[in-house]
């Protein structure tokens, strides 16, 4: 519990640290914003209005922190793009790249689990290779291909679903899942490969040590030994792992958004890219950094439940 | 027992030999112009003329793929080039010498390996600004190097108190030269496999953030980009987006195998 808290303090800290880096950085190149936004209609006088109205004239760290208390209260400027409130504009995108996300992880765990299991036990012989050279394959197709492949197979030969046209999770949310199934499919597929793929190696590794020979000299069945004993010490690598899996996956949808023209933050973060948009673009990056951090933090405290060893602070 | 070539080694080799030729060759002369229009029939299924079709603007595919994947090999090259230099410069150092700057930079490196490289390569895309081929390959080589710091970090802290370097050091020779000529060649073994997944990743987030039109943008060329292009054909020529697809799939494979052979040898299994 201890840990717990100063496990949350390093968070708070992290994310403090990362969004001053980001509200500086963007700061920085985004120069003046009301001129942006007012392009060539700008007087001195409307400049003066909009920024008063923006609140750019006010010094920079008051700026900051209400930038910062904006993640809790819903103010986070105007998009200068979309002329809207940057809050209203990702708080809906927000929940449909966190359903696609949680899918594809869900999908990641479920299948390479098993997977990683079988293709531990059988090491050597003649298709060892093969199933390397195989995983490898996995590994290069990028997501976007797979999402492609899958949106003309599924979607355009097949009738599943219809690309591009996203149904809104609100009204048919059924529709919405199925759709997003298959983007998570796309996410999921060269990810399972590489878990795969870790926990082969780590389950090898472990397999290798003195207590496992030993269980199995004494007559135990080799699979209850993998299930019982050598899973269990081998899952703080795969807990640390699987974080990582977790934060690679809301970067990975980013482009899988695009593929299936599904509208969450990536594809606006994307827009708001090309568009300088920047107080959009600088509100998303907090986000998907705060997912980033968060799961780290869930990574070291499962890490630490499974293995009361790593506990920080506890007698050594 | 360290063996000196191994299945996966020789197939790597000879697959990026076959497309480091053909790429090469792209550089020098495709079939038919990349970009010239009415090349033969329009939406024209492979054949024998167009080996991988044409699109809707007649254009020739493997001539257009040719020069993508010499556009794309070049940027990874490079982003991986950018990389390794940085991060071996700092890990070099700071595993070297140690002490304070260390500390501090490889907790900063900690953090920065945590985040996804493509999220941290729009962040400075979008400081840099969009649709540039070296804005991409500085966003992405300055992306690289944190983890190329943390590898050879590890690999040239091991080596400090290696007794060749120390007979070096009692010998006079300087820190500069014990760090290029007694240990870099020495790491090569850790390095050479991280350069491998180095150019895979680039290669890949390139890809992505062309495809997301935030990269490369026309009139360079970019397989990333060429897809994006092949996605709205794809109903009537889905075999630009399966060539252009199968190119990024194959380059990524070829250089994967490799860095799998490298990884086996070292650890002395077949």
């Amino acid at each position: 519990m201890k840990y717990a808290l100063r496990r949350l303090a390093m968070l708070l800290a992290t994310m403090l640290l990362v969004s001053l880096f980001t509200f500086v950085a963007f700061e920085l190149i985004s120069g003046d914003t009301a001129s942006t936004m007012l392009g060539t209609e700008a007087t001195p006088e409307r400049l003066e209005a909009l920024r008063e109205e923006l609140g750019l004239n006010r010094p920079l760290p008051v700026r900051y922190v209400e930038w910062l208390a904006g993640f809790f209260t819903g103010n986070l400027g105007v998009s200068t793009s979309y002329r809207q409130p940057v809050w209203d504009l990702i708080a809906p995108k927000v929940l449909v790249t966190l359903y696609l996300s949680l899918m594809s992880f869900t999908l990641i765990v479920a299948v390479s689990i098993p997977l990683g299991l079988w293709s531990a036990g059988r090491t050597g012989g003649p298709l060892d290779g093969l199933r390397t050279a195989f995983n490898q394959l996995c590994m290069a197709v990028p997501s976007f291909f797979t999402g492609i492949l899958l949106s003309w197979g599924f979607g355009l030969v097949l009738k599943r679903f219809v690309p591009g046209e996203f149904p809104d999770p609100s009204v048919n949310l059924s529709g919405a899942l199925r759709y997003l199934f298959f983007a998570a499919a796309a996410l999921a597929i060269p990810r399972i490969a590489m878990t795969v793929r870790m926990l082969r190696s780590t389950i090898q590794a472990e397999m290798q040590k003195d207590y496992v020979r030993t269980a199995i000299s004494r007559g135990n069945d080799r699979n209850a030994v993998l299930r019982r004993h050598v899973l269990k010490n081998a899952l703080t690598p795969i807990a640390a792992f699987l974080s990582q899996t977790l934060a690679e996956i809301v970067a990975g949808s980013i482009v899988v958004e695009q593929v299936f023209a599904i509208p969450g933050l990536g594809r606006i973060l994307v827009a708001s890219i090309s568009n300088r948009d920047y107080p959009t673009v600088q509100a998303i990056v907090v986000i998907l950094a705060f997912w980033v951090v968060l799961a780290g933090m869930l990574a070291d405290l499962v890490s630490q439940w499974i293995d009361p060893r790593l506990r920080l602070g506890g007698a050594a | 027992m360290k063996q000196k070539w191994n299945g996966f080694l020789k197939a790597g080799l000879f697959l990026t030999a076959v497309l480091a030729a053909l790429v090469a060759l792209g550089f020098f002369w495709t079939p038919y112009d990349p970009s010239a229009m009415s090349t033969g029939p329009k939406l024209d299924a492979p054949s024998l003329q167009h080996w991988m079709g044409t699109d809707q603007f007649g254009r020739d595919i493997f001539s257009r793929v040719l020069q993508g994947a010499g556009a794309t090999s070049f940027i990874a090259l490079c982003t991986v080039a950018t990389g390794a230099a940085g991060g071996v410069a700092v890990g070099a150092l700071t595993g070297y010498f140690g002490g304070l700057a260390d500390e501090v930079l490889m907790r900063i490196n900690d953090a920065l390996t945590a985040f996804p490289s493509i999220l941290l390569a729009l962040v400075v895309i979008s400081i840099l600004g969009p649709g540039n081929k070296y804005n991409v390959i500085i966003a992405l080589g300055l992306v690289f190097i944190p983890s190329f710091a943390r590898i050879s970090r590890t690999a040239f802290a091991a080596l400090r108190d290696v007794n060749y370097v120390k007979s070096a050091r009692l010998m006079g020779a300087g820190n500069g030269r014990i760090l290029l000529v007694h240990m870099l060649p020495n790491t090569m073994s850790v390095l050479l496999p991280a350069v491998t997944i180095g150019f895979n990743n680039a290669v890949l987030a390139e890809a992505s953030m062309s495809f997301l039109g935030i990269g490369v943008k026309p009139p360079d060329a970019s397989l990333g980009y060429m897809l994006s292009e092949a996605q709205g054909m794809l109903l009537g020529a889905p075999w630009y987006a399966v060539s252009v697809g199968i190119t990024i799939v194959l380059l990524v494979f070829s250089v994967g195998l490799i860095g799998e052979g490298l990884l086996r040898r070292d650890k002395g299994v077949g």
